[in-house]
């Protein structure tokens, strides 16, 4: 039973459908090991937006501020999305790599563990 | 075994109170924290009126409880000459 | 002998009785008088129609009047003493104001558990007394109706005395204002907010359960306990005085919620796996709250009276065990789950806290850094691992504020679409990665912070899909603007004032002449 309520045939408005962000999807990034940031990042993104912009002028701004973000080599880095390993094409957009309406991207820097290895 | 509890305010009203539980149950533990007293016993506490009343001076309805409870642990049973809080184990 | 009897709307009538009218009628006649042979059978129309509420959850009552309350606490005595405990309050208030009880905190910092307390708990109070008002109103028996009322009452008053106490500080400090606009916009005043919708939205039955029972009973001693005697520990003597006046009531709440539960469960056999689902859902549902109430004890009071996992031993692990002992019985066992928070136990202030001092600029209270001496504090309290994990976590940002870069995190945090706090919480056996659950339910995809939550909206996903998530709401236009300025101000937060550090706030510098004034005093 998909809820208990008075009315039999009650249903729940969906708050969050994709309709209703002016053509974004909704995109959650998580840096594994780096609990300074203390949630994985919501961002709303133009679908069409390439995943190498995302890399290279969005996550930047924020994780940026992390003394480990300049030492990742990038080609040692993986990627899981939505739970499952991933490989991302840096030239496509976010939806021609699969990333949907509240997708998780999560992406593991090995090495990198956070301020004296405390994974902060 | 479990222990029952009672947490009272740390006030001149509660103290005739709280002397008469620690004499009625003598297997309680006191302890004390800032602006008031909780009160740990095994399986059972129980609160006489006239207990109370001999410590305080004047009679006593065990309804006046509610002025100087602030939480409590287990079961409660009330009546006219006893107030009790215990565990069904 | 002859007796003079007295019926509202119908005068005064003269019978022979038997009753000696000299001799004091005991407490449990009174009781029995004043809960039996007040209702009827309805019959212009069904009693379904008059009580719609109590049947779609699926509780099966025989008998109504197996409903005891152990207080036995008819009105007369109820407002007597609900009269002496507001006598005792509001002198104390007076006191508190005349001698400016508020230079005598131990330090300004303290201030801000009050304006979490104000902003997140004080509109909860009155949600909880729409909630006992409903219950009152729908369930057919005249014992548990007079107590759902009398806590109804008592809800309100809680709101009132809150907001009348605290309304002392908002003459000297900040984020105090809007407490009620507050609650219905700010991004973590969600937290508490969707607990209680979710709970008043409920049916009666579940209602009880869930705030009468798992949260009453079960967790409010977490609230109320080690949170006023740490105001009375930082001098706070008006808030202690509300709070444990509050609290006498709570006693009586908590004991309402376990007689109500009990008597749901020897009704019928049916009923036992319908209340332990709500057991399940709410201890769960109120715990996630509880992680503000952590957050305050290890970190936002001066001088801390125990820690929030003394807090968690004593109050849930001590108590919570003894109760659930009793409800065995009916075949009830301890919610699921309840081996996270003892998982989580060292690190949930920590977590919490970690959220605010990075998102300082978009709440309505100060944020700091623990002093050495704190974080000695913290690892006394929390064992070697604390060290390990976050005692470097806070020297980093110690160093880089610094160097002139205090860290803020300007993207927006993912949130759990049942509790709404932002996904943080670290799995249970690895306190290094966030814990990330989903489900996909009709085609949209929803994230949880927890199996708990998980499994709550998994239950009634309609009731769910419906979150008013605010990282999403901002998103999507609907809070003031898309940049911090318009959400703050549509927030109602003032921008410098209310927000950001306790360093170089407003309420340091008021905090700090007061200090200075009493240095010359002394002097």
């Amino acid at each position: 039973m998909p809820v208990k309520a008075i009315a039999p045939d009650y249903v729940g408005e969906v708050k969050d459908s994709v309709d209703r962000f002016h053509g974004n999807i909704v995109v959650y990034v998580n840096w594994v090991d780096h609990l300074m940031f203390c949630s994985a990042l919501a961002f709303p993104l133009p679908p069409d937006m390439s995943f190498g912009s995302l890399l290279s002028d969005l996550l930047p701004q924020y994780y940026g501020l992390h003394p480990d973000w300049a030492r990742i080599d990038w080609a040692q880095a993986r990627w899981e999305l939505d739970r499952q390993p991933f490989t991302p094409d840096l030239e496509k957009g976010l939806a021609a790599n699969g990333v949907g309406h509240k997708s998780v991207l999560r992406f593991t820097t090995p090495g990198l563990t956070g301020i004296d290895g405390s994974c902060t | 075994m479990s222990n029952v509890s009672i947490t009272l305010h740390n006030n001149d009203e509660a103290r005739g109170l709280i002397a008469a539980i620690q004499k009625d149950n003598p297997n309680s533990v006191s302890h004390v924290y800032p602006g008031m007293v909780k009160i740990d016993c095994p399986d059972r506490i129980v609160i006489f009126r006239e207990s109370v009343e001999l410590e305080i001076g004047r009679s006593w309805t065990v309804n006046e409880i509610h002025l100087s409870l602030i939480s409590l642990a287990g079961n409660v049973d009330e009546d006219d000459d006893y107030f009790a809080i215990h565990w069904n184990h | 002998m002859r007796m003079m009897i007295i019926l509202p709307f119908i005068g005064i009538i003269e019978r022979e009785t038997t009753m000696n009218v000299q001799k004091k009628i005991s407490l449990k006649d009174r009781y029995r008088i004043l809960t039996r042979g007040l209702d009827w059978e309805t019959s212009y129309q069904p009693m379904g129609k008059v009580f719609p509420d109590v049947g779609f959850e699926g509780i099966k009552i025989r008998n109504w009047d197996d409903f005891n309350d152990p207080f036995r606490l008819t009105m007369d005595a109820y407002w007597r003493f609900q009269a002496e405990k507001e006598r005792k309050l509001y002198a104390v208030l007076d006191s508190f104001s005349q001698n400016n009880g508020q230079t005598a905190i131990t330090d300004g910092r303290y201030v801000n558990t009050l304006k979490l307390f104000l902003t997140g708990i004080s509109p909860d109070e009155y949600m909880a007394h729409r909630g006992f008002a409903h219950v009152g109103r729908q369930i057919p028996n005249a014992g548990l109706r007079i107590s759902a009322q009398m806590q109804a009452l008592d809800e309100l008053r809680h709101a009132q005395t809150q907001i009348h106490t605290i309304g002392q500080y908002n003459k000297h400090f900040s984020g105090l204002h809007s407490f009620r606009r507050m609650h219905d916009r700010v991004w973590y005043l969600s937290v508490p907010k969707s607990f209680f919708d979710d709970a008043v939205t409920a049916g009666p039955f579940e209602y009880m359960v869930a705030i009468g029972f798992s949260f009453e009973y079960v967790l409010t001693n977490l609230l109320f306990v080690p949170f006023m005697s740490g105001a009375a520990y930082n001098g706070d003597m008006a808030t202690v005085t509300f709070g444990f006046s509050a609290q006498s009531d709570e006693a009586r709440h908590m004991t309402l919620g376990l007689e109500a539960i009990k008597f749901i469960l020897e009704q019928h056999e049916d009923n036992v796996p319908i209340v332990q689902h709500w057991i399940d859902k709410w201890f769960w549902r109120g715990y996630r709250v509880l992680t503000l109430v952590a957050m305050m004890m290890d970190f936002m009071l001066p001088r801390r009276i125990m820690s929030w996992k003394d807090a968690w031993d004593i109050y849930f692990n001590d108590a919570g065990g003894a109760l659930f002992g009793d409800l065995a019985r009916y075949g009830i066992t301890l919610p699921k789950y309840v081996d996270v928070p003892a998982k989580e136990v060292n690190r949930l202030s920590t977590e919490a806290w970690s959220i605010f001092y990075q998102y300082t600029h978009a709440a309505a209270f100060h944020t700091w850094l623990p002093t050495d001496q704190e974080m000695d504090w913290l690892s006394a309290s929390y064992g070697p691992d604390w060290d390990r994990l976050y005692r470097p976590r806070f020297l980093h940002w110690r160093q880089m504020e610094k160097e002139g870069h205090r860290y803020y995190n300007n993207a927006l945090p993912q949130l759990c679409q049942v509790c709404q706090i932002p996904m943080a919480f670290t799995e249970p056996d690895d306190p290094t990665r966030v814990a990330f659950r989903d489900t996909v339910y009709r085609g949209e995809r929803y994230h949880f912070c927890s199996d708990g939550c998980k499994n709550i909206f998994d239950h009634e996903p309609e009731k769910y899909v419906q979150a008013w998530l605010p990282v999403h709401q901002i998103f999507q236009g609907n809070c003031g603007g898309a940049s911090l300025d318009q959400v703050l101000d549509w927030y109602g937060i003032e921008k410098g004032v209310d927000n950001m550090d306790y360093a170089g706030s407003p309420d340091e510098r008021t905090w700090k002449e007061w200090e200075a004034m009493r240095g010359r005093v002394a002097g």
